[in-house]
């Protein structure tokens, strides 16, 4: 076997693993109370196992990867995502270390395994640098800050756990709907797997030809039945679907439709499971947390963001800046990308000052946490695929 | 306003709320307080004390948190909005009325507004850079305001302290038990194990660990003003240079801003993967996208002319060195850095003609034409010449009988002749373009014919000289460090007493990370048999213990 076929497989035996570890530390969160002490311990001890049984084959992925393609494998949006879900594993097992929580491996790892699965819907195939990410910059830089982003993200996994056992499920409020919105973005990613999956199972392809926004004729291939059509748009692939609507040239109409698509299918998934389970999913979820202590996430969720903030600091802004000045010939241009960066940074150091300054603990410092999420995945997913600019590997 | 005297007779700044020494409430307000607040020790800080003069209504804004804050979500907000679409400088236009249209026909309306809102240069405007000003001011005066009472009252700070300060720490135990002199021993002996500082003042005892962390965000913040200064600086004349040059294959051009440095371009090389050459590993992803670019490079030699030699005078230059200018890999020489930034492939360079006999297309000559550099007249055949009248580099058509040139670039090259000839002594005028000729006085005998073309590579390069960059890495090591040593390392302090009335107080106190404090209190309490002390946060704890008391 080559390295390229080994790196793909040890990818797929850490995400069988993440799955496995998952449902262990759902059984070491359902046995733990005080009596069964001995079964909580045998279930946490087996589940930490299989995380870092997976997570050595997920490092295995990266290095046959690395080897293969001659460069870091963080240089296109597939390889820098999955990077990231290995990372978060990654923070999961040093924080675990520390605080010796199961429930935060029972929420940590599936962000984990979506993350992974997410990153795989795009190509995953080698590709050569081109000249600016010829730098040994790029490998310190990025996987620098996907570091800290990873344990920032943990915070937020402590903060999603402290508000869904905290906040009263019974009652209407707002809290209650802001906590099952997230539930229900987390399904959209769902969503988008199942809907990118499907379609491309079914092996749908179709061509079309469109007038771009500098009035020249490209030609683009759609992998989900177009939606909205692009500028000018004509079907080159014989009985491709007619677009239901066209978009003006600044619209990337494939991107919409895909955009489209991910809410349909993630609406209806939702909506089946809610049929099923008969109850809001943070309710079916709530019982997983009632046995974690509050104090402790809260803490997890501060120790997070003091470990990985440095951490995220150095590689997001420091290096960046550094190989910015190399490859750029400035440290700092205002690309969008560096600019979002920016913007994480200052939100955790706001996080961090409410914190220490202004008591904000408990249920605001969580739902912060889960805002510095929400940014972190914007910068990662959105600036590169909106927002072009320097950074876009897409 | 009067100083405290405290009643341990400890005289305290105005505005105290902690003696700094026995650590006693000093007024009513902390009095009522079932927990302390610990950040600053309860020292006396400037903006909590004095509200009267204007002086102190600002330095009381600016140390507010609460304002701090709302300065950097209002920067983080502009920042963001920055980016909806892309900024000035990335807009393939120059001036004021092209950069207009540029987002009114790109983006509508909405780029429109965007553009006349001056958000589209938002980073330079003037209440972007008073934002970021203000967060330099509010870094300053916050951070004094705070780190000079902190640094005195921990330096005051007693081993003995009253019992009202430590019932009033978070953590806190009380206990008739029987500790002896031999368990403060012990406590002591673990205690110095576990790394802290011990001081031991008859039966009291403080145990101290990491102090230096609470200097951390003082340093930290010292080393992000640093930084902006660094930037600050650069609008200063002659820390910072940005310039861009153009470079042909075989030109020697002069560095702006440089004294005395000269570039020649030897070669541009372009290359691109290709499927044969490179990893197999690549196949794919250049079989989905097409080409991709491998290497983008200038080998240019660096000379230096002598002092004050300007631009245009190539002469008497010395050779410095010879190096490959690539992406990620500038050439570096005196502060100044050049990097590879952007290219043209095969712009004209030459263009070669003959002067014919129209109708019998017989050649009295063949001239080269540098287009960099083209000559007023080139002499031919005895008797014949051509005179170069006017030259239009990037030529676009006339506009009311006259020719125009777009740029100086030799897009599309155009030339205003004269023919002499024997039998023309006067000559005769053709206007020359690539494929055409127009005569515009009147019909000619002879004509230019086109030969050849040679073309040539041209570099963009960017020139840069960015003297504050030391004093930003300075800043940024500073934050660094500073950030480290605030947020892994921790203040905790440990006290335990033994009171008259015999009984034993413990109490702790950390910035953060409560946990390893109350472990390492568990193994002092383990050996030395103090009393169970309580968080009095902990609201699942507090709440298991009603449970337990309620049997449920
Ligand atoms: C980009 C700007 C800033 C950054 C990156 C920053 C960073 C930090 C960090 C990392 C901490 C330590 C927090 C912790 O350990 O939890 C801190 C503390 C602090 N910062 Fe900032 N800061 C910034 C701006 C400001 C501003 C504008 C103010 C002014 C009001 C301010 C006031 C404080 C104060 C009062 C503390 C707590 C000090 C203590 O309790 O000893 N900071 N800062």
């Amino acid at each position: 076997m080559d390295m390229a076929s080994l790196s793909s497989t040890l990818l797929f035996v850490a995400f069988v693993a993440y799955l496995i570890a998952t449902f262990l530390f759902g059984g070491a969160v359902k046995s733990s109370n005080s009596k069964t002490t001995k079964s909580f311990e045998r279930w946490g001890k087996l589940a930490i196992t299989v995380t870092i049984l997976g997570f050595i084959a997920n490092l295995g992925y990266f290095i046959t990867r690395w080897i293969a393609a001659g460069h870091a494998p963080v240089s296109n949006l597939f390889e820098f995502t999955t990077a990231f879900g290995m990372m978060v594993v990654g923070a999961f097992i040093l924080i675990y270390f520390i605080y010796k929580t199961p429930a935060l491996g029972l929420f940590a790892l599936p962000i984990g395994i979506i993350i992974i699965a997410y990153a795989s819907m795009f190509p995953t195939e080698i590709t050569p640098l081109i000249p600016a990410l010829k730098s040994y910059w790029l490998t310190i830089h990025v996987i620098t800050a996907a570091m800290g982003e990873a344990i920032l993200a943990i915070s937020a996994v402590a903060g999603f756990i402290y508000l869904l056992k905290n906040i009263d499920l019974t009652k209407k409020s707002k809290e209650r709907f802001w906590i099952e919105a997230v539930m229900f973005v987390l399904v959209l990613v769902i969503g988008f797997i199942v809907a990118t999956v499907s379609f491309s199972l079914a092996d749908y392809k179709a061509e079309y030809s469109y007038i771009s926004k500098d009035e020249t004729q490209h030609n683009i291939e759609y992998t989900m039945p177009a939606l909205f059509g692009m500028n000018e748009s004509v079907a080159l692939t014989k009985g491709a679907f007619e677009p239901l609507v066209e978009m003006p040239p600044i619209v990337n109409a494939k991107k919409l439709t895909t955009v489209i698509w991910t809410i349909l299918f993630g609406t209806v998934i939702y909506i089946l499971l809610r049929l099923i389970l008969r109850k809001r999913i943070a309710s079916v979820l709530q019982p997983l947390t009632k046995k974690s202590n509050s104090q402790l996430m809260d803490e997890i969720g501060y120790r997070a963001v003091l470990i990985g903030f440095p951490v995220f600091t150095l590689g997001a802004l420091i290096f960046a800046m550094i190989w910015a000045h190399e490859a750029w010939s400035r440290f700092w241009g205002w690309d969008p990308k560096e600019v979002w960066a920016l913007i994480t940074f200052l939100f955790y150091a706001v996080f961090l000052h409410l914190r220490l300054s202004k008591g904000w603990d408990g249920k605001r410092s969580a739902w912060i946490a889960l805002i510095g999420f929400i940014i972190i995945m914007f910068n990662l997913i959105a600036v590169n695929l909106i927002i072009a600019g320097l950074h876009s590997y897409a | 306003m009067d100083k405290i005297v405290c009643a341990c007779g400890n005289v305290n700044p105005a505005g105290t709320e902690l003696c700094e020494s026995c650590g006693r409430p000093l007024n009513k307000e902390t009095n009522d307080k079932k927990i302390v607040d610990m950040r600053y020790e309860g020292s006396a800080r400037r903006s909590q004390t004095y509200n009267k003069t204007i002086i102190d209504k600002v330095w009381n804004f600016f140390s507010s948190v609460k304002v701090g804050m709302w300065i950097i979500v209002a920067i983080l907000v502009a920042a963001a909005i920055g980016t909806i679409l892309p900024q000035v400088f990335y807009v393939p236009a120059t001036t004021e009325t092209d950069i207009a249209a540029y987002y009114e026909r790109i983006y509508g309306w909405f780029g429109t507004m965007y553009y006349k809102l001056g958000l589209s240069d938002l980073y330079s405007s003037w209440w972007f850079q008073g934002l970021v000003g203000m967060l330099g001011i509010s870094l300053v005066i916050a951070s004094l305001d705070r780190v000079i009472p902190l640094y005195k009252s921990l330096k005051k700070q007693q081993t003995k302290r009253h019992i009202s300060f430590l019932k009033r720490q978070r953590i806190i135990g009380m206990d008739q038990a029987n500790v002896t002199e031999e368990s403060l021993l012990k406590a002591e002996q673990k205690l110095k194990e576990l790394k802290y500082n011990v001081k031991r003042d008859g039966n009291a005892i403080l145990a101290e660990r990491g102090r230096f962390s609470r200097w951390g965000p003082y340093v930290n913040h010292l080393g992000l003003i640093l930084f902006l200064f660094g930037v600050m600086l650069r609008a200063l004349p002659g820390f910072y240079v940005d310039e861009t040059m153009w470079l042909r294959e075989g030109e020697t051009l002069y560095v702006p801003e440089t004294d005395g440095y000269f570039l020649e371009s030897k070669e541009f090389i372009y290359e691109t993967y290709s499927k044969e050459e490179s990893k197999e590993v690549y196949g794919e992803a250049i079989d989905r996208v097409g080409t991709i670019a491998k290497n983008y490079q200038t080998d240019v030699a660096l000379y230096k002319g002598p002092e004050g030699s300007i631009a245009g005078h190539t002469e008497d230059l010395s050779f410095v060195k010879e190096v490959s200018i690539q992406v990620n890999k500038p050439i570096k020489f005196d502060n100044f850095s050049v990097f590879q930034m952007d290219f043209r492939l095969d712009e004209l360079a030459t263009m070669t003609f003959q002067l014919q006999d129209k109708a019998t297309q017989q050649s009295f000559g063949e001239f080269t034409i540098d287009l960099a550099d083209p000559q007023p007249v080139y002499e031919l055949k005895k008797g014949y010449k051509v005179e170069v009248m006017d030259y239009y580099a990037d030529f676009t058509g006339f506009e009311e009988g006259v020719p125009q040139s777009q740029s100086p670039l030799p897009n599309n090259p155009a030339f205003l002749i004269k023919m002499y000839s024997p039998e023309f002594p006067k000559g005769e005028t053709s206007f020359v373009m690539i494929k055409e000729t127009v005569e515009p006085l009147g019909e000619n005998k002879h004509k230019i014919a086109f030969q050849s073309v040679e073309t040539r590579d041209v570099s963009g390069l960017t020139v840069r000289k960015d003297l504050t960059l030391p004093l930003l890495a300075l800043g940024g090591l500073i934050f660094m460090i500073g950030v480290a040593q605030g947020a892994y390392w921790n203040h905790r302090r440990i006290w335990i007493q033994l009171l008259e009335d015999g009984q034993t107080v413990v109490a702790a106190h950390t910035n953060k990370n409560w946990l390893s404090v109350k472990r390492d209190l568990d193994k002092v309490t383990e050996v030395a048999h103090l009393p169970k002390y309580l968080d009095q946060q902990d609201i699942d704890s507090l709440e298991e213990k009603v449970d337990k008391e309620e049997g449920v």
